[in-house]
C-alpha cells in the first residue's frame, strides 16, 4: 500500500488499543524497524492488525549507513524479512552512524561532509538498495557540532549522495530547523539548495531549546513536544514548493494522548490544504 | 587530516568515557571547539541507554529510587554498551551486574528481582506458539509416558531465588502495594511464560525448576522427575505436570527412538 500525500504519526504501543478500537482517520503510521525485530509477541500482533487497516512506512534507526566500517549483514537481512512481512510503502534510514566495532551506540551520530564520507555512504546505500531490492529514503540529520574537515554544505552533500545512488529522500523539516539554528545556517536557503525533487516523505517533531558554552542557541532534537511555530513556517514553505507530501509527526518521549497526537497530524494536513506559495510564506516570515 | 574510521574511533571512545577530552575538530558555528555541543551526544547515548534499562527494569527502578538507579545503570551502560541495534534485548547482563554492585549489597534479593524482570521481557518478545492442551497429551500412549520428551514453549523462563523475590517483584510493579517482607522467608521460584497475548508469572514449588530445566535439555519425563526428586522428596510429578500443562508450558512431544527400547 503506497503512503498517501497526507499526515501520519509514529505508532506507539501506548496507542495500539485506542487506534484499533476507534479506527481514526489518519493517512498512515510509521514504526521504527528495530522495535519489531523481536521473534514474536504483542508488538507484532498489534502491528499486523493495524497494518490491515492503514498504510505503513518503515523507519530504520540502526543500520549505521554513515559508518566507516561495513554494513551489518544480519541487520540488513532482518530488515529484508520485516519488509517482506509488513510490505511498507516506504523504507527510510538516516544520514548518520551508530555502530562502531562491536558496540551499538544507540544514537544518530554526525558525519563529516567529505569526499571520503560521500563515497562510503553512496556505496552503503547502493548495497542497501541492492539487498532490499527497493529504493530507500535517506533522512537529513539534526546536528550539534560541525566537523572542521567538511568540504560540502549539507544540502549539497545530500544532493550528491542522491544523484549517485538514486535513493529517495526523507526531508526532516525539524532537523533542518534544528541544524540550521545550531550551525547558524539560513533554513530557507537550505531548502532552496536541497534536491526537493527526490523528497517522498517529510518528518516533523518537537525540540528542546538549550544554549552552548558561548550562550548560542543549541536546539536538541528530543521528539518530546509539539512542533515549533518556526518549524511550521518552514514546513509551509516546503509544502508551497512541493505540494501535499506524506508528512509524519514524530513524538517519541513524554508521549501525549492519542487525541493530542492526532490533532498535531491534522495541523500538518491543514497546511497541505492551505496552498500558500513559497513567496507568501517568505513574506509572512519577514512581515 | 583524519580519515573517517579514525574519526569515528575517537568519537566513539569519547562518547563512552566522560574523562576523555572532546575529539579535536568538532566545532561550533565560529569554527572553534565546543565541548558543550559534543556533550549533547554523550548525554544522548548514556541517558538513552539508561532510559532503556529503566523501561526494562521498572521494579528495580522503583525499589532503589531514581537517583541510585541512574548511577547504577550509568556504570552498566558505559561498561556494557549494546552489541546489537535491536534494543529490545538490551540489558541481559544487568541482573549479574546488580549482584556484584557493592552499594546495593544490603538488598541481596535485588538481582533475583531483576532476573524476573529480564525473564518477563524475554517472554514478551519470544516467538509465538500454541501450547498443547491436556487432551493433546492424553493422546500419548500412557505406558510410554515416562519416556516422552516434551518441547517447552519458546517464551518459557524459570527463575530461582533464595529470597521471596517474586513477592517483592509483585509489590513493585504497576499496581503493586509495597509492604514489609521477611527476606528470611521461603525461597521463591517462578515460571514466566507468554502462552498467548499476555505474559503470565506463576510461583512454582521446589523441584519444579529442576524438572523444567531437565525437560528443556531434552531429557525424558522420568529423568526430569528424578532431577526434581534430587531437589526435594516431596515432589509430586502429576500435580506439577498438570500445572505446567495448564500454564501452557508444552508445545510438542516426541518419543525418541532409543527410549522405545529402554526397559520400563
Amino acid at each position: 500500500m503506497n503512503i498517501p500525500p497526507r499526515a501520519g504519526v509514529g505508532l506507539k504501543p501506548q496507542h495500539y488499543r485506542e487506534i484499533l478500537e476507534t479506527a481514526p482517520d489518519i493517512g498512515f503510521f510509521e514504526v521504527h524497524a528495530e522495535n519489531y525485530m523481536g521473534a514474536g509477541g504483542p508488538p507484532h500482533r498489534y502491528l499486523a492488525a493495524i497494518r490491515e487497516l492503514y498504510p505503513l512506512s518503515l523507519h530504520g534507526v540502526g543500520l549505521s549507513i554513515g559508518a566507516a566500517g561495513p554494513l551489518d549483514q544480519d541487520h540488513l537481512r532482518r530488515l529484508k524479512d520485516l519488509i517482506a512481512r509488513y510490505q511498507p510503502g516506504l523504507f527510510s534510514e538516516h544520514l548518520a552512524w551508530s555502530s562502531h566495532g562491536e558496540a551499538f551506540l544507540n544514537d544518530l551520530l554526525p558525519v563529516p561532509y567529505t569526499k571520503e564520507t560521500l563515497q562510503r555512504i553512496a556505496s552503503h546505500i547502493d548495497h542497501v538498495q541492492e539487498t532490499l531490492g527497493r529504493q530507500m529514503l535517506l533522512e537529513n540529520p539534526s546536528t550539534y557540532v560541525a566537523f572542521a574537515e567538511s568540504t560540502y554544505a549539507e544540502p549539497e552533500f545530500i544532493a550528491e549522495v542522491q544523484r549517485r545512488t538514486g535513493c529517495g529522500l526523507l526531508l526532516d523539516v525539524s532537523n533542518v530547523h534544528v541544524a540550521s539554528t545550531n550551525q547558524q545556517w539560513d533554513p530557507f536557503a537550505y531548502i532552496d539548495a536541497y534536491p526537493l525533487g527526490a523528497v517522498q516523505e517529510i518528518h516533523l517533531a518537537g525540540f528542546t531549546p538549550e544554549t552552548d558554552e558561548k550562550q548560542r542557541p543549541l536546539l536538541i532534537d528530543t521528539h518530546n513536544r509539539t512542533v515549533d511555530p518556526l518549524v511550521w513556517q518552514l514546513y509551509a514553505y516546503v509544502i508551497g514548493k512541493l505540494g501535499p507530501t506524506s508528512t509524519l509527526i514524530e513524538w517519541d518521549a513524554d508521549l501525549p494522548s492519542w487525541g493530542e497526537l492526532h490533532a498535531e497530524a491534522m495541523r500538518a494536513e491543514a497546511h497541505m490544504k492551505s496552498h500558500a506559495t513559497p513567496q507568501e510564506v517568505r513574506l509572512a516570515r519577514t512581515g | 587530516m583524519q580519515g573517517l574510521a579514525d574519526r569515528q574511533q575517537d568519537f566513539a571512545m569519547a562518547l563512552l568515557d566522560a574523562a576523555r577530552a572532546t575529539p579535536p575538530g568538532l566545532v561550533g558555528p565560529d569554527g572553534l571547539p565546543s565541548p558543550r555541543r559534543f556533550a549533547v551526544y554523550r548525554n544522548n547515548v548514556v541517558a538513552g541507554l539508561i532510559e532503556t534499562l529503566k523501561e526494562n527494569y521498572p521494579a528495580i527502578h522503583r525499589i532503589v529510587g531514581d537517583e541510585l538507579f541512574r548511577a547504577m545503570a550509568g556504570l552498566f551502560v558505559t561498561a556494557h554498551p549494546p552489541r546489537s541495534p535491536i534494543m529490545l534485548g538490551y540489558g541481559a547482563g544487568f541482573p549479574d551486574f546488580i549482584a556484584g554492585f557493592e552499594p546495593v549489597a544490603t538488598l541481596p534479593y535485588l538481582a533475583d528481582v531483576a532476573r524476573i524482570e529480564r525473564a518477563w521481557i524475554e517472554a514478551y518478545h519470544a516467538a509465538d506458539a500454541g501450547p498443547l492442551s491436556a487432551a493433546d497429551l492424553l493422546a500419548i500412549d500412557q505406558d510410554r509416558l515416562a519416556q516422552v520428551r516434551l518441547a517447552l514453549h519458546p517464551s518459557l523462563r524459570v527463575t530461582q531465588s533464595r529470597f521471596p523475590a517474586l513477592t517483592i517483584w509483585r509489590m513493585n510493579i504497576a499496581d503493586g502495594e509495597p509492604a514489609s517482607v521477611d527476606i528470611g522467608a521461603d525461597c521463591e521460584d517462578a515460571l514466566i511464560i507468554r502462552p498467548s497475548a499476555e505474559v503470565r508469572v506463576h510461583q512454582i514449588p521446589m523441584g519444579a525448576a529442576a524438572l523444567v530445566r531437565s525437560l528443556g535439555a531434552g531429557r525424558p519425563v522420568v529423568a526430569a522427575a528424578i532431577a526434581a526428586l534430587e531437589v526435594t522428596v516431596h515432589f509430586d510429578l502429576s500435580t506439577m505436570l498438570a500445572g505446567l500443562i495448564e500454564a501452557g508450558a508444552f508445545i510438542g512431544w516426541s518419543l525418541a527412538p532409543e527410549a522405545r527400547n529402554e526397559p520400563s
